[in-house]
This record gives structure tokens, sequence and C-alpha cells, in this order.
């Protein structure tokens, strides 16, 4: 089996895994890092988004052994200790979320359109948002903690 | 996914001696249209040779009258290339508006235009613009290129290497979005280059991406939205589906069309 090494949320990680996994599959399961969420099979929820090598990508549709070597960040790795990174404090404070489901995915989306384009305006963020499917907000608040994570990233 | 054997070679050459020598093998560049295939067990390969170790298929270089994209540019890159936005802005916008920002970040040109998707974006830039597709063995015109659904005029052992696009005096792409998976419901790439008017559309042929000769003539006469507002393509040659009927289709593809020719200013 081909061995992986990867640098996720700072730490250098290895392990064994078939060519066939998954880059979430690795993290959920070898790392047991359950942070990131699989939603769908079609790649298109957004659930699973993660940062590879700085830009955002999904992690399940991506294999382990194309991460040989990357850094990846995930939703585990954003925070500082106990204090949260401002996008997450956004999303707190905003109500940007309900069941949560689709959050790790939405803030690391968030994350990296904030950084790529800090001045979005509010229908950049929308249509940033086009990979990240959400069932329960209706993606208004969702906008506001972006455009508050805005002032405070 | 069924089980594979995975390669990550580092020059062109050896990813085709690797294909051959594998008894189903299949090259993988961005992953965004054959990881999902692979997940529903609709194709189970032998062996997945990664694309993306090959330093020379990655890269935009715009010279003379000609932009040229390596295979394994990713979307995003040529959507945020000022050289090709200078050059063709056209086809920096159309990049710009492929699937959503992680698809964009991963998917690449090459594979792309290798799966030829009935309603992909980039084949109608390449038909559109008459570019030119280098491969690991020849040079082919993008009307040689695409076949049909889904089929090209590559080999199973040919690498895509770069697209050349010669650059427009005007052009504009403007399509009509599956709103689910953004794919083109309709798309029109419109271009009037040296080598004369061309339109493309993809989203609605039978036999995937195709030009409209009525429409490239009209243009030519008279480079206006007007010119191509009574032209309507035949149904009988458009797809049906639970996303739209081959009339609804035809109709899009003239409002396109008068949108794209009417942006190309
Ligand atoms: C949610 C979602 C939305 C999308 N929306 C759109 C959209 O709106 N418009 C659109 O056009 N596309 C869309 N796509 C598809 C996307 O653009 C893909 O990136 C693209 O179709 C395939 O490129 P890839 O690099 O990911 O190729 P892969 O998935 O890695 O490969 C696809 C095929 O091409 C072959 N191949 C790859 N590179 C080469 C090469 N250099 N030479 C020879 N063969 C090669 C592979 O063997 C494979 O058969 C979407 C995809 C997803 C998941
Ligand atoms: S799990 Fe849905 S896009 Fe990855
Ligand atoms: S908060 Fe429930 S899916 Fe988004």
């Amino acid at each position: 089996m081909p061995t992986v090494t990867m640098t996720v949320n700072g730490k250098k990680v290895s392990g064994e895994v078939e060519a066939r996994t998954l880059l979430v599959q690795f993290l959920r399961e070898n790392l047991h890092l359950t942070g990131t969420h699989v939603g769908c099979d079609t790649s298109q929820c957004g659930a699973c988004v993660v940062h590879v090598n700085g830009d955002s990508a999904k992690s399940c549709t991506m294999l382990a052994v194309q991460a040989d070597g990357a850094d990846v960040v995930t939703i585990e790795g954003l925070a500082n200790g106990d204090e949260l990174h401002p996008m997450q404090a956004a999303f707190k404070e905003h109500h940007g979320l309900q069941c949560g489901f689709c959050t790790p995915g939405m803030v690391m989306s968030a994350v990296d359109l904030v950084k790529k384009n800090p001045k979005a305006t509010e229908h950049e963020i929308r249509e940033w948002l086009e990979g990240n499917i959400c069932r329960c907000t209706g993606y208004h608040n969702i906008v506001k903690a972006i455009q508050h994570a805005q002032q405070t990233m | 996914m069924y089980a594979f054997d995975y390669h990550k070679p580092s020059s062109v050459a050896d990813a085709v001696s690797a294909l051959k020598g594998a008894d189903d093998g299949k090259f993988v560049a961005g992953g965004q249209t054959l990881i999902p295939t692979l997940k529903q067990r609709l194709a189970q390969p032998s062996d997945l040779i990664d694309l993306g170790g090959i330093a020379e298929l990655n890269g935009i270089a715009v010279s003379g009258d000609t932009v040229t994209v390596g295979a394994m540019t990713r979307h995003a890159a040529v959507a945020g290339s000022a050289d090709v936005a200078g050059a063709i802005p056209a086809l920096a916008a159309l990049a710009g508006g492929i699937g959503d920002p992680q698809v964009r970040n991963r998917g690449t040109i090459g594979g792309s235009i290798a799966n030829n998707d009935p309603a992909a974006d980039y084949p109608a830039a390449c038909l559109g613009l008459g570019a030119t597709i280098k491969t690991s063995a020849r040079e082919v015109s993008a009307d040689d290129f695409f076949t049909g659904l889904f089929e090209t005029d590559l080999a199973e052992d040919e690498i895509i290497v770069s697209v050349s696009f010669p650059k427009a005096e005007k052009a504009a792409y403007v399509k009509f979005d599956n709103p689910a998976s953004r794919y083109a419901l309709v798309g029109v790439f419109v271009a009037k280059t040296a080598g004369g008017v061309r339109v493309a559309v993809t989203g609605a042929g039978q036999d995937g991406v195709f030009r409209v000769p009525e429409m490239e003539q009209a243009l030519a006469a008279n480079w206006s939205p007007d010119a191509v507002a009574g032209i309507a393509v035949d149904p009988g040659t458009l797809n049906s589906d639970i996303h739209a009927s081959a009339e609804y289709r035809s109709h899009l593809i003239t409002v396109m069309a008068k949108r794209a020719v009417a942006a190309a200013g």
C-alpha cells in the first residue's frame, strides 16, 4: 500500500493508505479529524472543504495520495487554542449555523474567500458559496457572518 | 470505488509509457470528473496515472497573438490570470464561471476537453476561437478534436499537453446555467478572429459542442445582435432531457447568441 506524508494543521503526519482512499477518509478515519464532513457523493455540497496548499478544495473529490507532500488545513486547525478563529466567532455571533452539518465546509470556504478577496461584495460572497449547500439557514446569516469576518480577520 | 494502482510520473513520456504498460489505465488530472465517476463505480481502471507531477503541463504563456494554456492549468488560474484577461477576456470569464470555487481550484483545462461533456464550457471556447490542441503525439484543431458526446479524437495513450487560443478582435461567452450544477444548459461562444467569425454552442447538441454556420455568415456581414435574432437551430438536432426540451434549448441558443454578440461589443 502507498504511504502518504503531509502536513495537517501544522503537524507532519503519515500513514499507509489504499490508492483509492479519499483525502476526507484519510482525515476522518486515519487521523480522527471528524470535523470535516461528508454530505453527498456527487461533489456538490461542500461539507468536506479543506485547504490544500492554501486553496480550498473538496476533500471528497481528491485522493489521499494526491495530497502527498501537501499542506492541509482542516476546521480543527483554525482556532488558536480556546480562541476561535475570527470566521468561527463571526458564525457564532451571527447565527450562521443551525444544525451545523455544513458549517466546517462553509467556514473553510469563507476563510479562503476573505484571504483572496478581502473586500468581496455581498453578491461576490453569495457567488463564492456556490459550492457549499446549507439545508437550514437560508444562507442569509452565513453571508452576514462572512461580512462581519471581513472586518475582523 | 474499486481498487487501482496509482502512478505519479514526472514527464509526459513516462506518463505515456505508464499508460501503455497498464491493463486498463486512465489519466487523472484535477479529478473533478473522474473521481466522482469512480466513486459511483461507473469506471474500473486498473491503474490511475496522475498528471499532477508533470511540471511542463502547467502554466499560461502569451506570445504574439496566441495564448497557450498548459493542460494541467486549473480553472482558477485561467480565471485569475491578468495575461489571459488582457489577451482574451472572454476566456478568463468563461473559466471563472465553471462550477464553483473548489471545482475551479482543482479542475483543469486538459481534463475538461478530454472529457468533452456535452454541457462543459471549455469546448465552446476551443471551438469558438478555433484553438489548436497540442498532444503528446501531434497538433489537432478544435474542429477535428471534438467528435461526439464524451468523445474526442484522442487515442487512449495520448496526453493533451496544451491548448493554444488565437486572440480575437471581439469575443464573448454567455451561458444559461443549470442552477444546480452550473453546467451550461446552453452556452454560446462568439468570436471575430483573424480567421473569420465563429459561433460555438455547448450544452445543447446531441453530438456535443457544435458551430452554427448560418449565424457565422450573418455576423460576418453584420456584427450585431439583430443579425442572429431571426436564426434558430433546428430542435431536431438538439437534446431533450429533464432540464430542458430541445425546443427550449433552440430558443435559448438564439437568446444567448444575441447576448454574447452584445457583450462582445
Ligand atoms: C460540482 C461540479 C460542478 C461542475 N461544473 C462545471 C461547469 O459548470 N462547467 C464545466 O465545464 N465543468 C464543470 N465541472 C467539471 C469540471 O470542470 C472538471 O474539472 C472537468 O470537467 C474535468 O477536469 P479535471 O481536471 O477535473 O479532469 P479529471 O476528472 O481528472 O479527468 C477527466 C477525464 O479527462 C482525462 N484527462 C485529464 N487530463 C488529460 C490530459 N491532459 N490528456 C488526456 N486526457 C486527460 C482523464 O483520463 C479523464 O478521463 C464541474 C464539476 C463538478 C464536480
Ligand atoms: S461531501 Fe459533498 S462535496 Fe464533498
Ligand atoms: S446549518 Fe444545517 S446544513 Fe447548514
